[in-house]
């Protein structure tokens, strides 16, 4: 299956990721529509002495996230963890079992993850197709 | 700090309807111009420092930046212009010399505008090339002037050592040091990719670029760096550099700062030790000391590998390159006044040599009056920038060309002529890691690819509009090019006629 | 008689992640899921947020509709069963059937324990609160008027007095512990979430116990009186154990199961709450009766069953939970040497021992706890940590780069 790897050997920390992502998710049709909110990006980067790289979901093949999640809110399908927010209630007990630390909390108090941007208009990661400089690449494992 | 003569050349331009704060531009801006100000809550920028390398520019994910030049104004003066008021401000503050970086920028005639490439109409068809075989590939290398049987009868097939290329185009000599491990990287990559060849310049080869040694060429320049019995076996041609179009009689000085690590290593110098190339070789004075380096390289190589002979376009270009050819050399490579430069004197870079138009067709005439020309192939460089230029300069006599700025603008260059500075925004021209960094070798070396391949179909669809399928029926063959405003002198220079004789 | 290769009791959790773990080995064989409850199988969890408005009766279905049909398994709801035979491989259920099983799961989940309570039985409008039709009853019964009083200031009270908030009238919750959630706070936390449950209007009594109810009044130890309209019994919960017990089974405080979550009987296995885990954080066998945990019990359970290869060893307790739109989760044991960070609104602990981490609490941000639930779970040295970066945050950078590649990088990745 296809997922998203990062190569911290070519990330620059730019954050584009994390505004792509914003954006893909956001339903807005412009990214200066942006401007004034603070992003809640589904991917992050993490940073320090000159080291980055971006983290989301990996799409474990034993996702610890789905089963314990405690409404079933969570779910694999052809191998992508979904989450359906009309279900979840916001427990948090996927970010209390997330290895990785990629499910947050959304602005809307359930959480949200990487859907691998499937279930907005993007229909491929738009973190990867953004990225600079390849350091987020979307391939067969 | 007393009056700060020089007004930045350059103005920010950000639109504060689009820029959404994200800060991609502070963090990628290696000047430090742009600044996150959290109490106004904006992006706020410090326009002295920008060197208008458009990093920020291309990162910018909602388009809210550009750069424009200052409309900050002296009295308008066609004598004394701005730049040249500032220059000498510059300089009465620094008392030093004036550096710059890249090609020559000043407003020269460029012969290859003048200059006008043929077509086919009904008498000689031409080939459509998506239809028709074209051949592209080329030699370099001494061809035999006459033809050699064997004591059975049988022709002498033994020609000298040649280097095949697929193209005839060339990555010009960057040194690692000059560029970044990732910008070698991706020439070593794509000349490999490509079935041409790269060269390392004076900067000696990385260890991990060994792998590459079929496609690349080692460069023996006058501070001899890097070179070893490894590196000469290693590399397919040599090159001995004797001038570089930059900046000609002039030799160059990386400083001790960047002899650091890896750059120590292959060039072979202590770390922080100045890498001083003197500005001529101090064991070639004469074509006949050149003859004894080209044989002693030969010699060590078991007469296996050409040589090429480096140097820049400068007035009495032709009877140096009668020289040369006498020499033993197998190449000669030529470089134009505007050919690249990491770092050089302004002055020398914009006021010493020629241009490479008008030095090819001298040196490919003088060789072909003195019967010589078979004993050299001529590589020609500095600022060959499109597919047209090389289509003309083969039809005026060269075999292949260098290409150096093309490169590195594949690369993401932008021409801010700043790699004096060591800060390279693209990661190109920087030693700096988390620069370096920037540029993704994976991605570099497929743009170089994609450029040659580009410029490869183009040149194939000119041959084929002049009737012509083979890049080796081109060479020198003037008649398919016309001059277009030019005197009858240069005409004459360039032996071309003018469009419409 | 009827006959299933499988047999499932319980149609929770334990139950389902069972089935689905058969289903991953065995996507033919018979199966049943055997529910004292009438209902699809829906989240215990989520009874408060029913209450809460939060959820409603068909979101809060563990699993979509289609669930039975899709995995071929056969529903018998509203049936209990009575009895194992473990010679002749059947279940007895209440109303006299018997069910022929060739591998069994007891997923029977705990009963809440309502304590010797004078004068209890005079109480007319009591509740405990684990299933939905104790949510649903409770409901009934709630409105703006009527004061509540909650015994037992755990989560399940806690959660309880959240999902009746805005329905009910003043809610006054009775521990006889000095300190809410004890079982999964230090004394700081329990003393951050009750200041919080407090600002809301909810009343404490802790420290004290009801000794005796009168009708709508319960007398407390301190001599003290508290009206109620509404009383809701939370102290605690015991497994169920009777099933597997009277048929032989070895019983400690839950149901004993190995790593591969078989119980002393042949072919039948057990998950849930009605099981003791090994608790990975502290070397002990406790009960874990957590969701999360139960899934991967059945699940585990599941595979062996359908003859796949599967070890659940890596129990340890975690909880994740809110309150009022705080947040908090929590793993593992709280022992060994702690490190605290927190400010205004935030509180966080860490525990370790041995180069170990042994457990945390979050609250407020709780943002990639996860990270500190796996290096609790997969016992990694906090030697081969960078300690000073995960003891501020959690995040991988504090790992070593290969660990790091393993987690993000393709590893088959080419290199130019």
């Amino acid at each position: 299956m296809k997922r998203i790897y990062a190569r911290e050997e070519w990330c620059l920390g730019c954050h584009l990721c994390e505004y792509n992502c914003a954006f893909a998710n956001s339903g807005l049709d412009t990214m200066t529509k942006l401007k004034g909110i603070k992003i809640n990006p589904r991917i992050q980067v993490e940073e320090n002495d000159g080291i980055f790289y971006a983290v989301s979901c990996r799409h474990c093949e034993e996702p610890l996230c789905v089963k314990g999640c405690i409404t079933g809110a969570l779910s694999i399908k052809d191998g992508v963890i979904h989450i359906n927010k009309e279900k979840c209630v916001g427990c948090f007990t996927c970010i209390l079992s997330c290895p990785y630390g990629c499910i947050m909390p959304a602005e809307t108090g359930v959480i949200q993850k990487c859907e691998l941007c499937q279930t907005n208009s993007k229909g491929s990661p738009a973190c990867v197709s953004g990225c600079p400089n390849r350091a987020i690449v979307f391939e067969e494992g | 700090m007393g009056i700060n003569y020089v007004y930045p050349d350059y103005e920010v331009i950000r639109n504060i309807d689009r820029c959404i704060a994200c800060r991609v531009c502070e963090r990628q801006c290696a000047n430090e111009v742009h600044h996150y100000d959290k109490e106004l809550g904006k992006m706020t920028a410090d326009e002295s420092k920008c060197v208008n390398c458009h990093r920020c520019v291309s990162l910018c994910p909602t388009r809210a930046l550009k750069i424009v030049k200052t409309d900050h104004t002296f009295k308008p003066n066609a004598n004394w212009t701005g730049e040249t008021i500032n220059e000498v401000y510059r300089q009465a503050g620094t008392g030093g010399v004036l550096l710059s970086s890249m090609g020559n920028p000043k407003n020269y005639p460029i012969y290859w505008d003048k200059i006008l490439i043929n077509a086919s109409q009904v008498t000689n068809p031409p080939i459509d090339p998506l239809r028709e075989p074209m051949e592209t590939r080329t030699f370099l290398g001494k061809k035999p002037l006459d033809i050699k049987r064997n004591a059975d009868g049988c022709f002498d097939t033994n020609l000298p050592p040649q280097l095949e290329l697929s193209v005839p185009i060339m990555f010009s000599a960057m040194s690692l040091g000059s560029i970044s491990y990732n910008a070698h990287k991706s020439l070593a990559v794509a000349a490999e990719k490509l079935g041409i060849f790269y060269n390392t310049g004076e900067g000696g080869l990385h260890e991990d670029f060994y792998q590459y040694g079929k496609n690349t060429i080692v460069q023996i320049a006058s501070g001899r760096f890097g070179v070893h019995k490894g590196y000469l076996n290693t590399g397919a041609a040599f090159e001995i550099k004797m001038g570089q179009g930059a900046k000609p009689g002039i030799g160059g000085h990386l400083p001790g700062t960047k002899i650091v690590g890896d750059i120590s290593r292959t060039r072979m110098i202590p770390e922080g030790a100045d890498a001083i190339s003197p500005a001529p070789h101090h064991d070639i004075y004469s074509i006949e000391d050149l003859r004894q380096l080209v044989f002693s390289l030969k010699e060590a190589t078991d007469y296996k590998k050409p040589v090429i002979v480096k140097i820049a376009a400068v007035h009495n270009v032709a009877a140096i390159a009668s020289g040369i050819a006498r020499s033993g050399a197998d190449i000669i490579s030529i470089d134009g006044y505007r050919g690249g430069t990491g770092a050089a004197p302004t002055r020398i870079r914009d006021s010493v040599g020629i241009p490479i138009e008008l030095a090819l067709a001298s040196v490919d005439e003088r060789l072909r009056q003195e019967g010589i020309r078979g004993n050299v192939s001529i590589v020609v460089g500095g600022s060959i920038r499109n597919s047209a230029d090389i289509v003309k300069a083969i039809a005026l006599g060269a075999d292949a060309v260098y290409i150096g700025t093309s490169a590195l603008l594949a690369l993401g260059c932008h021409l801010c002529r700043s790699c004096h500075d060591g800060k390279c925004n693209w990661g190109i021209a920087t030693q700096r890691p988390d620069l370096v960094k920037r540029l993704n070798p994976e991605i570099g070396a497929e743009r170089l690819v994609n450029l040659v391949h580009a410029w490869e179909h183009e040149i194939k669809e000119m041959l084929g509009g002049m009737g012509i399928n083979s890049i080796e029926a081109l060479k020198g063959n003037r008649l398919m090019l016309r001059g277009i405003g030019l005197n009858q002198k240069e005409l004459e220079i360039l032996g071309i006629k003018h469009a419409g004789e | 008689m009827k006959s299933f290769k499988y047999v499932i009791i319980g149609n929770s959790a334990a139950g389902i992640g069972c089935a689905e773990g058969i289903r991953q080995i065995d996507k033919k064989g018979t199966i049943a899921i055997i529910s004292d409850e009438k209902h699809h199988t829906y989240s215990r969890p989520l009874i408060s947020y029913l209450l809460e408005g939060k959820t409603d009766l068909q979101r809060m279905k563990y699993r979509p509709d289609n669930f039975y049909k899709q995995h071929n398994i056969v529903l018998i709801s509203g049936e209990k069963a009575v009895s194992i035979n473990k010679e002749s491989k059947t279940i007895k259920l209440e109303k006299g059937e018997e069910i022929k099983y060739e591998k069994l799961l007891a997923a029977l989940g705990s009963s809440p324990f309502i304590p010797p309570m004078d004068g209890l039985e005079q109480v007319k409008s009591k509740f405990t609160f684990m299933k939905l039709d104790d949510a649903i009853n409770l409901d009934k019964e709630l409105s703006k008027d009527k004061k509540v009083l909650i015994v037992g200031a755990g989560l399940i009270g806690l959660k309880c007095a959240e999902g009746i908030y805005k329905k009910s009238g003043k809610i006054t919750i009775i521990d006889l512990a000095n300190r809410i959630l004890p079982s999964i706070l230090d004394e700081d936390g329990s003393v951050i979430i009750q200041k919080h449950i407090e600002s809301k209007g909810i009343h404490f009594i802790l420290n004290d116990s009801v000794s005796r109810f009168e009708s709508n009044s319960a007398f407390l130890k301190s001599g003290n009186i508290i009206e109620f309209d509404i009383l809701v019994i939370a102290v605690g919960v015991r497994p169920n154990v009777s099933l597997i017990k009277n048929a032989g089974g070895k019983i400690n405080k839950g149901i004993w199961t190995n790593e591969k979550c078989e119980t002393s009987l042949p072919d039948i296995y057990s998950a849930g709450d009605c099981t003791e885990s090994f608790d990975i954080t502290c070397d002990k066998e406790r009960i874990l009766a957590l969701l999360p945990n139960a899934y991967m019990q059945g699940e585990c359970a599941g595979i062996n069953m359908a003859g796949g290869q599967k070890l659940y060893d890596k129990a340890i307790p975690m909880n994740a939970i809110g309150f009022f739109g705080l947040h908090l989760i929590t793993a593992g044991s709280y022992e060994g040497n702690f490190f605290v960070k927190s400010d205004k609104s935030n509180y966080k602990k860490l525990f370790f021992k041995d180069d170990l981490l042994k457990g945390y609490i979050m609250i407020g941000d709780v943002n990639r706890g996860g990270i500190y639930t796996r290096i609790i779970r997969e016992k990694i040295p906090l030697s081969t940590l960078d300690f000073e970066l995960i003891k501020e945050r959690p995040q991988l950078m504090a790992f070593e780069l290969n660990e790091r590649k393993k987690m993000l990088a393709n590893i088959s990745e080419r290199s130019v």
